[in-house]
């Protein structure tokens, strides 16, 4: 299942990249494509990029919200925050472990040999932190002298944008290099920091300040796909411990709202099907009912 | 009523989630907004990307 995993993950991080026209026009995906939330975090200002971030959009309309409203537009984030809420009710935060392209650049990064280091379980409080006030209320309150706000998170915190719309713009557009500055500076020590981190580290970003892994956490118990635990059956062996990527411990909290759902628990760790996939409510499948096939590439 | 039935029973929580969400979309995309993403998504934020 870690092998189908994976290939769910590059197909995702293709198609919400799949503008390869790029190098030649030397500037972002201008089609109508980019109507389309993207599940996962991914910048929309990376020249690949086919859809629109989420959290980027919705610090626009936060930052911008005043002159719509002025001008008659009640353009309050309901598309935006409704796209979000299918996927979230659908998948929660399976949608961090399948196809967001920077958790799946974590995780390729972890794969460099190297001390491990979990996450500090007090960080993971950050990124509703972010998620409250970086997205929504510092974009909406902070203002110019004009009444606009700005993308706090993207513009003072975002790797996802450093790494995938920063140093590949800069590259198309050597112009761009004139206006670089204390901002990108900034950005670009936050990105060193993460990538560095997240060698000897599981998706430290994931953990601590991703604002759409903190949207999605808000679905943990409501969501259509869940893992779920059967007490009855679990020893209390602690093998699922180790192996989660989250640094969840699953038989002690199984609504954990880091869970992303990547099924190592299950597939790799519980030989004892404590630990089964539901859909709806609907047991779908635990480790020993699983294809023969997908249990061989876990 | 046995632990199976209890397991496999249908929660609704997801749907009222699915249904209330595609009603805000719905709203959204009523009053125009894609249109004002899409404004957004076309064009190079700079202070996003950490220049300018």
């Amino acid at each position: 299942m870690g092998f189908v995993r994976k290939w769910v993950q590059i197909v995702f991080g293709f198609v919400m990249n799949g503008y390869w026209a790029f190098p030649f026009t030397r500037n972002i995906y201008q089609g109508p494509l980019k109507v389309i939330c993207a599940p996962g975090l991914n910048c929309y200002s990376c020249p690949a990029s086919t859809t629109y971030c989420a959290m980027g959009a919705l610090q626009q309309l936060m930052a911008g919200i005043r002159f719509s409203l002025e001008s008659g537009q009640y353009y309050l984030g309901g598309s935006i925050l409704g796209s979000l809420g299918v996927l979230g009710g659908l998948f929660g935060r399976m949608v961090c472990g399948w196809a967001c392209p920077f958790g799946f650049v974590q995780e390729m990064l972890n794969k460099i040999p190297s001390p491990s280091f979990s996450v500090p379980r007090v960080l993971r409080f950050c990124k509703y932190f972010v998620l409250v006030f970086m997205v929504f209320l510092l974009p909406l309150l902070v203002v110019d002298e004009f009444g606009g706000g700005s993308p706090w998170f993207c513009k003072y915190i975002c790797p996802a944008g450093t790494l995938e719309a920063g140093l590949p713009m800069l590259i198309l557009q050597p112009d761009l290099k004139s206006t670089l500055g204390v901002l990108f500076l900034n950005k670009f020590v936050i990105m060193i920091m993460f990538v560095g981190w997240s060698i000897v580290s599981s998706r430290p970003f994931c953990q601590t300040l991703c604002p759409l892994g903190a949207f999605y956490a808000l679905f943990s118990k409501v969501k259509l796909i869940k893992l779920r635990f059967d007490e009855a059956k679990c020893t209390a062996c602690k093998a699922c411990h180790p192996v989660c990527p989250m640094g969840v411990k699953f038989n002690e909290s199984p609504d954990d709202l880091e869970c992303i759902t990547c099924l190592k628990c299950m597939n790799q760790a519980c030989k004892f099907d404590a630990i089964y996939l539901e859909i709806g409510g609907v047991s779908v499948g635990s480790r020993r009912n699983l294809a023969p096939v997908a249990r061989e590439n876990v | 009523m046995s632990a199976k039935n209890k397991k496999d029973k249908l929660r609704k929580a997801p749907l009222y989630v699915l249904l209330f969400s595609l009603a805000i979309w719905m709203l959204g995309v009523a009053s125009g907004e894609p249109n004002m993403v899409l404004q957004q998504a076309v064009q190079i934020c700079l202070s996003c990307i950490g220049i300018g």
